[in-house]
């Protein structure tokens, strides 16, 4: 099959993000007292579990960050190549069968008739108003009452395959095992059978049952929800890329030149930290639509627009929130300042910038980490709340926002649609769960004596730091 | 102290100054008043004269910053940053563009329910905080402090919607105790405001218990509490006594911030649940795209918050002694 590949902006920055990243754990790797920090960090059980359910979410998230435009099936093999409009990730081609299957509308996980009554003819003319089968969930049963038996020998099929990966997986860390002791394999193998005890059977059972129900339009929630995952990892990792160079520079420039130096950013981030971030959030967005709006031939594809959007929501987001780490980093580095090293420094005559790299930055740089494990989860949950108040993300983009937002009419109906809210709420809170989990072990690892509390999050950290600004 | 606060309150007004500039820069330059009436009008072959009459209408007919068109101290009042950005310094707001009423009058009316809603949250949250993150200051290091660690992590994980949503379809759906939502004026708004405020007190419960037990434990470790102890106090009083009174510090100071944002309400919850406060007059303005509602909340948001760090400040010095205001 050929295709021409389509880069969107936040592709390039996710790879971007992961290169760095991956960049970052080598250098790091080869340098003891940088890798000493991370060790203690994977000391703990929670941890390294947590790191291997993440691992996992961004996987989905990078399988559906790479993105092309299939060719259009022609039979005349001499015609140019024409390509689908619609822009597919390598997900999508993953789980064509959950993509392409859509039902008429909702039918509950791993149902074989749909959600809503409709009229049906039968074979002898008679028509009547039954619940009808469903196209593609479950159509493989000839005898309905046969269901039951069927779900379970295909999802212990599902876990007997689960646990063939798994052993294999146990197999194949044997050599990282005997590597590094000090790491607790065990909790990374306990994830690893979590995540595939739930993974194996739905992705049997996926092949001939909507797993997790349809949604409104039919399309399966399963895939929904799995899509929505890259959205929840752009938003939580490219928004950083927009507030480390903000927030590390203006912090620790603030912090060690002082005077007007300092006096210009304080101003700056107490002027932008006053306007609640919601409604300047909202706002920017507002503008940003109507600058989409008015401006449409910008944007040749559905997909780039939304793309666009989402990238727009990750430097809004970044812009509001770099204020927290700048204050944090202000203070560390007003301390460090005032050390003998760094009068030593300057004795030698070294440069001010050379300072700031040589060494501030060095020594900050264990808050810059603790903030930014932090942030990710809260810029989750914010997307979801944004989302939900309509200054989100694209509508068409699937995001655990819209997701929400989608299911909030449902509750409403008898019997309830319970199906699709629960998908977003157990997707998102693996992964936040998750997240937290890991903050809190780098927050220990690389600190145990500075406590962070929620930085910027919650009302108490911006009031502390209002009196960090009192006593000065 | 008054000299303090006057310093203060002067230091306020290049922020709101600067507040007011972003406001405008975000509303007025990034998409021209054409844009927005376009956007307001509807559709996309409006006629010019339509989008005139609109901008006449709600006087956006007139220059960013300067108008040469008149004469005398009009060249710079008769301009929208004058009539748009500077009037909100006097409080005027004007009115809404979505259903012309008056904007100030609203707030007015407004700002009852989001107060009841948001004083009880506010209130019956810090006492709930307060105690669960002094019991498990009290079985520190025990399975009790454990597992009710882990409660606040996974509590804090969970998106506020999730406790919406699943606090009106079981109370309200499944067992009938309250009404889904609505707002009734009086004594009677009780029965609506119960759930809003248990499932705020919920929502913020996971991080700020948490966030006052690290406060609370690492109080406990200081020098003072180990002489009170070896002096032979019981571990209640010295919590009590001791720990709770100094550690309430940061907890106070910090909370003292929030205080005059209570006026704006909560956006989420007081949208599903149908109180028609300020933070559900913001959703709707934002939904129905009223620009001139969405800039008078920002501009509100921002005076608040900067009272908030002035009461900051001086409640500070008021609990604690050893911070002297220069």
């Amino acid at each position: 099959m050929s295709f021409i590949p389509v880069l969107l902006a936040t592709d390039v920055l996710i790879w971007l993000l992961v290169a760095a990243a991956a960049a970052c754990c080598w250098y790091c790797m080869r340098h003891d007292h940088l890798a000493a920090p991370w060790a203690r960090v994977f000391r703990s059980p929670a941890a390294v579990g947590s790191t291997v359910v993440l691992a996992a979410y961004l996987l989905v998230g990078l399988a559906d960050s790479v993105h092309f435009r299939p060719a259009l099936a022609s039979k005349d093999p001499k015609a140019t190549a024409a390509y689908a409009v619609d822009v597919q990730s390598l997900l999508d081609v993953l789980l064509a069968h959950l993509r392409e299957r859509t039902e008429k509308t909702y039918s509950a996980p791993l149902a074989t008739r749909s959600f809503a009554k409709e009229q049906i003819e039968r074979a002898d003319g008679k028509v009547e108003r039954d619940f009808p089968r469903l196209r593609y969930g479950g159509a493989h049963l000839t005898d309905e009452g046969a269901r039951a038996g069927d779900v379970a020998v295909k999802a212990l099929a599902g876990l007997a395959a689960a646990a063939a990966i798994w052993v294999l997986a146990a197999v194949a860390l044997r050599p990282l095992r005997r590597r590094s002791p000090g790491v607790p394999w065990g909790a990374a193998l306990i994830a690893l059978a979590a995540i595939l005890a739930v993974a194996g059977p739905a992705f049997w059972l996926s092949a001939s049952y909507h797993v997790l129900g349809t949604d409104k339009v039919g399309q399966d929630v399963l895939y929904l929800a799995l899509k929505s995952i890259r959205t929840s990892i752009v938003i939580g990792t490219v928004t950083t890329l927009v507030l480390l160079p903000l927030g590390v520079a203006l912090g620790i420039m603030a912090g060690y030149f002082k005077g007007w130096v300092d006096d210009a950013i304080q101003y700056l981030y107490t002027t932008l930290n006053s306007i609640p971030g919601v409604l300047l959030i909202a706002a920017a967005v507002l503008m940003m639509q109507v600058y989409i709006d008015t401006h449409a031939e910008m944007f040749p594809t559905a997909a780039q627009r939304a793309d666009l959007r989402l990238l727009f929501l990750c430097i809004i987001l970044g812009l509001t929130s770099w204020t927290g780490l700048a204050r944090l980093l202000r203070g560390e580095s007003l301390k460090l300042s005032e050390l003998e090293y760094i009068q030593a420094a300057h004795a030698f005559g070294v440069s001010g910038v050379r300072v700031l790299s040589r060494h501030i930055l060095p020594n900050v740089a264990h808050i810059v980490i603790i903030t930014l494990v932090l942030d990710f989860s809260g810029f989750v949950l914010t997307e979801a709340v944004l989302s939900y108040i309509g200054v989100g993300v694209d509508p068409s983009t699937t995001s655990f926002g819209t997701m929400i937002n989608a299911a909030r009419l449902e509750m409403a109906r008898e019997p309830m649609v319970w199906w699709s809210l629960a998908a977003a709420f157990m997707f998102m809170l693996v992964l936040v769960l998750a997240a937290n989990l890991l903050a809190d072990a780098v927050r220990d690892g690389f600190d145990p004596r500075v406590r962070i509390g929620a930085t910027g999050h919650s009302p108490a950290g911006k009031g502390s730091d209002a009196i960090a600004g009192a006593v000065k | 102290m008054l000299a303090y606060i006057l310093r203060r309150t002067l230091y306020a007004i290049p922020i709101l100054v600067g507040v007011n500039l972003i406001t405008f820069l975000l509303f007025f330059v990034v998409n021209t008043p054409d844009d927005m009436a376009r956007m307001q009008l509807g559709s996309k072959r409006v006629t010019q004269e339509a989008i005139d009459k609109w901008k006449a209408e709600y006087g956006y007919d007139r220059p960013l910053l300067w108008n040469d068109k008149v004469a005398g101290v009009e060249k710079a009042t008769r301009t929208i940053f004058f009539e748009k950005s500077v009037k909100l310094f006097a409080f005027s707001f004007g009115a809404s563009e979505a259903d012309k009423r008056d904007i100030a009058g609203e707030i007015k009316t407004r700002m009852w329910p989001s107060l009841a809603l948001a004083i009880p949250v506010f209130l019956v949250g810090l006492a709930v905080n307060i105690t669960f993150a002094l019991l498990l200051a009290f079985f520190r290091a025990t399975y009790v402090d454990f597992s009710g660690v882990v409660l606040c992590v996974v509590m804090m994980s969970i998106s506020s919607l999730f406790y919406i949503i699943g606090g009106q379809y079981l109370v309200s759906k499944l067992w009938h105790l309250v009404p889904i939502s609505g707002y009734d004026v009086g004594l009677d708004a009780a029965k609506f405001l119960v759930l809003p405020v248990v499932i705020g007190v919920i929502s913020s419960f996971g991080s700020s218990s948490r966030l006052y037990r690290t406060l609370f434990v690492e109080e406990m470790g200081k020098d003072y509490v180990r002489t009170a102890r070896a002096k032979g106090l019981a571990e209640t009083t010295v919590l009590f006594r001791h720990v709770l009174k100094n550690a309430l510090i940061p907890i106070l100071t910090g909370v003292v911030a929030v205080i005059p944002s209570l006026f704006l309400g909560s956006l989420i919850a007081e949208s599903f649940f149908g109180i028609p406060g300020l933070g559900s007059y913001t959703i709707d303005a934002i939904q129905a795209q009223d620009f001139a509602v969405v800039r008078v909340m920002v501009f509100m948001g921002s005076v608040l918050y900067i009272v908030g760090l002035l009461m900051t400040d001086i409640s500070y010095t008021l609990v604690d002694p050893r911070i002297r205001l220069q």
